[in-house]
C-alpha cells in the first residue's frame, strides 16, 4: 500500500512556502499576485492500515499546534480535493489544481531516510518513504504552469513535477544487478573513434592521453575493462591531477620567457620552500601541498589545517545541492588530513551575476542568478549549521560574467594534535569504507568538473548532481575523532571526486590494493561494479585499519550507528586489483595509473592591456558625497547581513570577533577571530582577499592585491603577520587558450614573488579551470561566457592573546583617526571608476618590502593595545572605510584629505582620488589621544598621518583643509549600504 | 557534597555538547557527554547523574521537525527513568534543540491524553535560520536555573524557535504557575503576558514567539528549556561588543550553569 500524507499549515498559521512561491513568481514577472497554496508531505509505502497511518501522523509527522494533515492512499480523491487543501471554505475551490514535486529516483532524500527510521522506532515499519512538496494553483494556463514549474517550483536536475494526482502505485527501489564484465575494444580504434569514446563516455581525456592508454593495453595484449578505463580517466582528470598547472608550460609575458616543467611547483610551492628555508629552525609550516589540507603549527600541542575547494559546476546546475556537497566535501579534507583534524571553522566565498539581471538576459540552460544565490546560501547554511561548524568568514562578488558559471568556494579550518598530523597506510591493512552508502549519485563528477558547462550539461551530467546529508557526515566526524584519539587506524582519506577510485588509488599508491566491490554497502540495488567504484556519493571516507585494530574500530562505529565495511586490503603488489564477486574486473599497475599520464605541454602568453589614463569628464570627479552613497549601495560593497545571519557563526563556543561587529552588531568585520581551544586565550584569524575587477587590467596586480588584502584583513584584527599562512584558489576560463593560461601563469608568478617578499607561505591550493558557459542564442549562434580570472586568497592567521583583538567600529568621539600607508593614483578597476563609468587608469599595485614593514608596524601598535579600532582599505578606498567605521560604531567622523600621505598629482580630481583610490596596504586606525605619541612611535618608518577625528554629531564630514568636499548623514549612508541585499 | 555530575546527552547531530560540557565544568560540575544509544541500552545510567542537559544542535538533522525524532525516543523508551529523575529532585535543562526535544517529548510540559503537545516551537516568522544576539528578561523566579538573574544578553541560533501555546488557556496556565521564565526583550519586573501575541518586535523577538516567550519551566522549576544559548556567553570575549565595553569577568550565561551546580551545594 502506498500512502500519501499532505501537511498544511493549520488554520490561522502562515503558509510560508506559498508566500515564497508568490514572491518568486512576482519577481520573475510571471504573476503579480499568484493565488497559491503549499504543503509538504510524505509518500509512505508499506503494509500499514489507516489506523497506523493516523498514529504515525499524530506521533511523528504532524505538529498538532501549527499543522494539519490530509492522509489517504494514492489514488484517493481526497488527495486532489481542493476543498480539503483550503483551510476554509471558498467558492472557487473547485478550480484549483494540484502540482506535486518529488525527488527523482536515486536522488538523496535525507528527511525520508530519517522518517523511515523514526517510523520503525514507533513500531510502524514502512518499506520506503519519499518526501514531496505540493502546490495548488487556481486555474492557471498550461504555459504559465510550465514556466512556474521550471523557474520556481522544481529543478529538473533532481526533481520531477507531476500535475494532477500521482499515478504510480509504488516507490522505485532499484532492481537487482546482474553481473556482466564489459570490455572496451580500444586497441582497434582510430583517432576519431578515440576522441569520440573520450567524449561520449564522459572521460574528458585528450587524444594524446587516449593514445597512451591504447598503447598501454596494446602492450598488455588485451582490451581494458570499462572500470579500468574509468579509473584511469578519473586519476588523470584535471580535477584530480591538476595536469595543466602542474604540467609543462612555455610562457611568454611581461615577466619574460619562462619554461616550466611543473608550473605550480616552480612558483607557488617554490615560494613556500624559500620561506621555510629562511625560517630555519623557526619554520612553523608542518605539511604543505602534501595532504588533503595544509598544516601549520598553532601552539605547544596543536596544529591548524586549512583547505579551500570549489564546487562550481554542480552549483550551476543545482545550487542547493552543489553548495551543500561543496561544504560537505571540504569538511572531509581536514578530517582526512593527517589522522583526522577536528573541523573548527568554515569559510565561503561566492561569485554570482547580479541578482537583478533581467530574466530575458539569462541564457538557455542557466538558472537565474538570484535563484542560484538563494540556493547556494541555503545549501551552505543547511550543511554547515547541521555539522556544528561555525561559518565565520566569507565574501560575495558580483559580475555579469558569472552568469551560467557561478563560483562557489568552500573552505574549512581544522585543529589537530602534533602527533596526529601524519599518516601511513600499512600493507596488510583492511581497506575500510565508513559513513554514507554508495549510490548512483555523483557519477562522473571528477571528469565533469574538468569540462566546460553547456546548455546541455543539465541532462548530460545530471548524475553528477548530489544532495548531501549533513547528519551522516556529523556522525562520521564524531566517530572518526574518537577512533583517532583511541588509535584505531593507520591512515584516512576522504572519498571526494572520483569516489573509491581516487581514495583507494591515492592511499594505496605506494603499496598496492585489492578491492572487493560487491561488499560496498549500497543505497539501492542495481549498481554495476563500475558505478560502485566511481560513484561520488557523499559522506564517505576510506581508512586503513590494521587487523589488530578492526574489532575495536568496528565496535565503536556500531555503537554510534555508523556503517563501517571492509571492502578490500592493502597488498604489497604495486597493483590495483578490483574484483566483483570473485571475478576480476580490473588489474592496473599503480605506476601506470599515477605516472603513466603523458605530460601536458602548453603554450601560455600574456600581454596586459596598455595602461591608459582615465579620461576624466567635467562631472566625473564632482559630487563626492553622492559617489560614496552609491558605492556603499553597490552589490560588492553592500552589507551581506542577509547571508551572514543565516549561518551559525558561534557554535563550538570560541567566537571572539564575529563577522558582524559594532554598536548594533551590524558593521562589516575584516576577519574572524576564534579560540579553538576553549581553555586557552590563543586565537586563529580567518580572512580572504579577491578582486576579479583588477584582472581585466593585469592579473599580476590582481594576484598581489588579493594577497595583500587577505593579509591586511588578518592584521587589521590583530593577527601576527609573521604567522599568516595563505591558500590559492585559481578559478579560470578555458586554459586551452594560450592567452587565458598566460594570464594565470602571470598571476602564479606574482604569487610567488609577493609571498617570498612578505614571508607569507602558501600551504595548500586548488584550481578549477574551464569555467565557461556555452550556449546557443535566440538566433542559434554559438555563444560562450568566460568568467573573469578569479583568484581567491584565503588567509589563516594567529593571535597570541585574543584579548588584544580589535574590531573596525569606531569607539569614542574625540579619538584620532590615522591613515597608515601611502595613497597612489590607482583608480583602475576601482568602484569609483565603475559607478562613474570611467575606463582606464592604473590598477592598484603592491610594494612587497614596504607592505611587510607596514604590516609589522600596525601589528606592533595593535599588540601594544594602542589601537581602539582598525579597518583595512579595500573596495571604495578611504571614504568607504571611514564611513563603515563610523556607522558601525554608531558615531561619525571628520576627515581631512590634505593630510593623507600620497603620491597623487595635483589636479582637479585629486580629492576624488585621495578618497576613492583603492591603493593596497592601507589601514585606518582609531587612537585615543593619550596613546597617540606611543602609536606614532610604533609607526616610525611607515607612511602614516593623523587625518581626522571621531565625532558624534551623526555627520561624516570629508574635507580638504578648510574646503568641505562632502557632508553625509551616517544613518543615511548605513541605510544605503544595507539596502541592496536586505532580502526578506 | 561531591561535585554534581552532569549528563550531556549526545545524539546524531547534537553539536553544542562540547561547549556545554566546558560551561558546566567551569561552573564546578563534573560533566560527561553520553550518546543516547548508551542510555537506550542502559537507562539506569541516568541514575548516576544529578543534572541532565540536552544540548543544542540538530538531533537527527531536525528531519521531520526540530527535535521530534529524539523526543520520540525519550518519550517511548526513557520516560520511566526520566520520571524517576524528576521525582528525585534532580535538574533537567534543554538548550535550543534540547528545548525542542524536552517540549515535544512531554518531559517539560505534560502531553495531552491523545499525545498532543500543549505548546510547540514552530518555524521562525522570518522563515529561516538566524543567528543573532537578543536581550532577555527573566520573568519569574520559578526556575532553579535563573535564580538571581534579572536580564541576560545571549545569542539565538535557530530556524524553529517560535513558541506557540496550543490555546489561550494553556498560556494562561503557564503564566499563572509562573512557568514562563524567560522572555525576549526588556520587560518590567513581574510583567506577565496575557495575550496570544508578541509584544516585542523583530529582531529583539527573533522568531515571533507568542508572549515573547524564550524559555519555560515545569511546575517544579527544576526542568527548564530555553531557545537562547547561555553556553555561548560564558567568556567576556563572547559578547559581540566586548571591544567596546569595560572588561568583564564572565559572560551573562555563566550564572545559568553556576545555578545548576550550586543547587546541589
Amino acid at each position: 500500500m502506498l500512502w500519501e500524507v499532505d501537511i498544511y499549515p493549520a488554520a490561522g498559521q502562515l503558509n510560508r512556502a506559498a508566500s515564497d512561491v508568490r514572491s518568486a513568481a512576482a519577481t520573475l514577472g510571471i504573476h503579480d499576485d499568484l493565488p497559491v497554496l503549499a504543503a509538504h508531505g510524505y509518500l509512505v509505502q508499506g503494509d500499514l492500515d489507516q489506523q497506523q497511518l493516523d498514529r504515525m501522523v499524530r506521533e511523528l509527522l504532524v505538529d498538532n499546534v501549527v499543522e494539519r494533515a490530509v492522509v489517504a492512499p494514492i489514488g484517493d480523491p481526497r488527495l486532489v480535493d481542493p476543498a480539503l487543501a483550503h483551510s476554509s471554505a471558498r467558492d472557487d475551490a473547485s478550480d484549483w489544481q494540484a502540482v506535486h514535486v518529488l525527488p527523482k529516483p536515486g536522488v538523496m532524500d535525507p528527511v525520508a531516510q530519517s522518517a523511515l527510521a523514526a517510523m520503525a522506532d514507533l513500531d510502524l515499519q514502512a518499506d520506503a518513504v519519499r518526501t514531496l512538496r505540493k502546490y495548488w494553483f487556481a486555474a492557471l494556463p498550461d504555459d504559465t504552469l510550465r514556466l512556474l514549474a521550471a523557474k520556481v517550483l522544481a529543478n529538473d536536475a533532481i526533481e520531477q513535477v507531476v500535475v494532477g494526482p500521482l499515478a504510480f502505485d509504488q516507490l522505485e527501489l532499484g532492481a537487482p544487478y546482474e553481473f556482466e564484465l564489459i570490455r572496451v575494444p580500444i586497441r582497434a580504434l582510430d583517432d576519431d573513434a578515440l576522441t569520440r569514446l573520450s567524449r561520449e563516455g564522459q572521460l574528458y581525456l585528450s587524444l594524446a592521453e587516449m593514445r597512451t592508454i591504447q598503447e598501454h593495453f596494446r602492450q598488455l595484449k588485451r582490451d581494458p575493462t570499462d572500470v579500468e578505463l574509468e579509473t584511469v580517466a578519473q586519476t588523470w582528470s584535471e580535477h584530480c591531477s591538476h595536469k595543466t598547472l602542474a604540467g609543462r608550460i612555455a610562457y611568454q609575458g611581461p615577466d619574460g620567457a619562462r619554461q616550466f616543467d611543473n608550473m605550480l611547483k616552480e612558483t607557488i610551492f617554490a615560494a613556500t620552500g624559500k620561506i621555510r628555508a629562511a625560517l630555519g629552525p623557526d619554520d612553523w609550516c608542518v605539511s604543505v601541498f602534501a595532504d588533503n589540507a595544509g598544516i601549520v603549527r598553532f601552539d605547544e600541542q596543536n596544529n591548524v589545517v586549512f583547505k579551500v575547494e570549489t564546487h562550481n559546476h554542480p552549483s550551476a546546475l543545482e545550487p542547493y545541492g552543489g553548495a551543500n556537497t561543496g561544504i560537505g566535501g571540504v569538511i572531509r579534507d581536514p578530517l582526512g588530513t593527517g589522522l583526522g583534524a577536528k573541523p573548527i571553522a568554515n569559510t565561503d566565498v561566492f561569485c554570482f551575476a547580479p541578482p537583478d539581471t533581467p530574466e530575458s538576459e539569462v541564457p538557455p540552460g542557466a538558472l537565474h542568478p538570484r535563484r542560484v544565490m538563494q540556493g547556494v546560501v541555503a545549501g551552505v547554511r543547511d550543511y554547515g549549521n547541521r555539522m556544528g561548524i561555525p561559518t565565520v568568514n566569507g565574501a560575495i562578488y558580483f559580475d555579469p560574467r558569472y552568469l551560467g558559471n557561478p563560483l562557489v568556494y568552500c573552505g574549512n579550518v581544522g585543529l589537530i594534535l602534533h602527533d596526529k598530523s601524519f599518516k601511513e597506510p600499512v600493507a596488510g591493512d583492511h581497506i575500510v569504507a565508513i559513513g554514507g552508502r554508495t549510490g548512483r549519485d555523483g557519477i562522473h563528477g571528477a571528469t565533469f568538473s574538468s569540462a566546460e558547462l553547456t546548455h546541455q550539461s543539465e541532462s548530460l551530467s545530471g548524475g553528477a548532481v548530489q544532495i548531501g546529508n549533513a547528519i551522516t557526515e556529523k556522525m562520521l566526524l564524531d566517530v572518526v575523532l574518537e577512533a583517532r584519539d583511541r588509535g584505531l587506524y593507520h591512515a584516512i582519506t576522504d572519498c571526494g571526486a572520483g569516489g573509491f577510485s581516487s581514495a583507494v588509488g591515492e592511499m594505496g599508491e605506494h603499496i598496492g590494493a585489492e578491492v572487493w566491490l560487491e561488499r560496498a554497502p549500497l543505497k539501492y540495488d542495481g549498481l554495476s561494479y563500475t558505478e560502485i567504484w566511481i560513484s561520488e556519493a557523499q559522506e564517505r571516507m576510506v581508512l586503513s585499519v590494521g587487523p589488530d585494530q578492526w574489532e575495536a574500530f568496528s565496535a565503536l562505529c556500531q555503537a554510534e550507528g555508523v556503517e563501517a565495511t571492509i571492502i578490500g586490503k592493502f597488498v604489497p603488489t604495486g597493483r590495483l586489483k578490483l574484483k566483483y564477486a570473485e571475478q576480476e574486473v580490473a588489474d592496473l599497475t599503480m605506476s601506470f595509473l599515477h605516472d603513466g599520464r603523458p605530460p601536458v605541454v602548453r603554450e601560455a602568453t600574456y600581454a596586459p592591456p596598455p595602461v591608459v589614463d582615465i579620461a576624466w569628464s567635467e562631472t566625473a570627479g564632482a559630487n563626492l558625497g553622492e559617489a560614496l552613497r552609491v558605492i556603499l549601495g553597490s552589490l560588492n560593497v553592500a552589507s551581506k547581513h542577509w547571508v551572514i545571519r543565516q549561518y551559525d557563526h558561534e557554535v563550538q563556543g570560541g567566537s571572539v570577533v564575529k563577522p558582524l561587529v559594532g554598536a548594533n552588531n551590524d558593521g562589516p568585520s575584516d576577519a574572524a577571530v576564534l579560540r579553538p581551544v576553549l581553555s586557552s586565550r590563543r586565537g586563529i584569524v580567518v580572512a580572504c582577499g579577491m578582486n576579479p575587477a583588477y584582472g581585466d587590467f593585469d592579473t599580476h596586480h590582481m594576484a598581489t592585491s588579493a594577497i595583500d588584502e587577505a593579509v591586511r584583513n588578518c592584521v587589521a584584527v590583530g593577527a601576527d603577520p609573521t604567522r599568516i599562512a595563505i591558500l590559492d584558489n585559481f578559478c579560470w576560463g578555458n586554459t586551452d587558450r594560450p592567452q587565458t593560461l598566460g594570464s594565470l601563469v602571470r598571476a602564479a608568478i606574482a604569487c610567488h614573488d609577493l609571498a617570498v617578499e612578505l614571508g607569507t607561505p602558501f600551504i595548500s591550493g586548488k584550481d578549477s579551470l574551464n569555467n565557461e558557459f556555452s550556449y546557443r542564442d535566440a538566433e542559434d549562434r554559438a555563444r560562450s561566457i568566460s568568467i573573469p580570472p578569479s583568484l581567491l586568497i584565503s588567509a589563516l592567521g594567529q593571535i597570541d592573546d585574543v584579548g588584544r583583538a580589535v574590531t573596525m567600529d569606531l569607539k569614542q568621539a574625540g579619538n584620532s583617526l590615522y591613515l597608515v600607508g601611502t595613497t597612489h593614483d590607482e583608480m583602475g578597476g576601482s568602484h569609483f571608476a565603475q559607478i562613474r563609468g570611467l575606463a582606464g587608469g592604473r590598477v592598484p599595485q603592491v610594494n612587497g618590502p614596504q607592505a611587510r614593514k607596514t604590516f609589522a608596524a600596525v601589528h606592533s601598535a595593535i599588540a601594544a593595545g594602542l589601537v581602539r579600532a582598525c579597518h583595512d582599505l579595500s573596495e571604495g578606498g578611504l571614504a568607504v572605510a571611514v564611513a563603515e567605521m563610523a556607522f558601525a560604531g554608531g558615531l561619525a567622523a571628520s576627515v581631512d584629505v590634505a593630510e593623507i600621505p600620497n603620491t597623487v598629482d595635483d589636479g582637479t580630481h585629486r580629492d576624488a582620488v585621495l578618497l576613492f583610490s583603492e591603493s593596497n596596504t592601507r589601514f585606518v586606525c582609531e587612537v585615543a589621544p593619550e596613546s597617540a605619541a606611543e602609536f606614532e612611535k610604533h609607526l616610525a618608518g611607515v607612511a602614516h598621518a593623523r587625518i581626522g577625528s571621531v565625532t558624534d554629531d551623526g555627520q561624516l564630514v570629508l574635507a580638504s583643509g578648510k574646503r568641505v568636499l562632502a557632508t553625509q548623514s551616517c544613518d543615511e549612508l548605513k541605510a544605503a549600504w544595507q539596502a541592496p541585499l536586505n532580502w526578506s | 557534597m561531591a561535585q554534581p555530575r552532569v549528563l550531556i546527552l549526545r545524539a546524531p547531530g547534537a553539536n553544542c555538547d562540547l561547549e556545554t560540557e566546558f560551561a558546566f565544568a567551569q561552573a564546578g560540575g563534573r560533566p560527561q557527554r553520553l550518546h543516547v544509544n548508551r542510555l537506550l541500552e542502559s537507562p539506569t545510567l541516568l541514575d548516576e547523574f544529578q543534572v541532565l542537559c540536552v544540548p543544542g544542535g540538530f538531533s537527527y538533522g531536525d528531519d521531520v521537525a526540530a527535535g521530534r525524532i529524539l523526543a520520540n525516543q525519550l518519550r517511548r523508551h526513557l520516560s520511566d527513568c526520566l520520571q524517576r529523575f524528576k521525582a528525585d529532585g534532580k535538574l533537567i535543562l534543554g538548550i535550543c534543540n534540547g528545548f525542542q526535544v524536552l517540549l515535544k517529548s512531554g518531559v517539560l510540559l505534560p502531553l495531552q491524553d491523545d499525545g498532543a503537545v500543549p505548546a510547540t516551537l514552530a518555524w521562525n516568522d522570518s522563515g529561516r535560520f538566524e543567528d543573532r544576539w537578543v536581550p532577555l528578561t527573566v520573568s519569574s523566579n520559578q526556575s532553579v536555573f535563573f535564580q538571581g538573574i534579572d536580564s541576560m544578553y545571549l545569542p539565538v541560533a535557530h530556524a524553529e524557535g517560535k513558541f506557540v501555546p496550543a490555546n489561550a488557556s494553556g498560556l494562561a496556565k503557564l503564566v499563572a504557575n509562573q512557568q514562563v521564565v524567560l522572555r525576549y526583550g526588556t520587560h518590567p519586573p513581574n510583567d506577565m503576558p496575557t495575550a496570544m501575541s508578541a509584544s516585542v518586535a523583530y529582531p529583539d523577538n527573533p522568531n515571533g514567539s507568542l508572549a515573547d516567550i524564550a524559555g519555560v519551566c515545569d511546575e517544579t522549576g527544576r526542568v527548564c528549556g530555553l531557545m537562547p544559548h547561555p553556553e555561548r556567553h560564558v567568556d567576556p570575549t563572547h559578547h559581540p561588543q566586548w571591544t567596546r565595553r569595560t572588561p568583564q569577568k564572565t559572560g551573562d550565561g555563566m550564572r545559568v550553569f553556576q545555578n545548576a551546580i550550586g543547587y546541589f551545594a
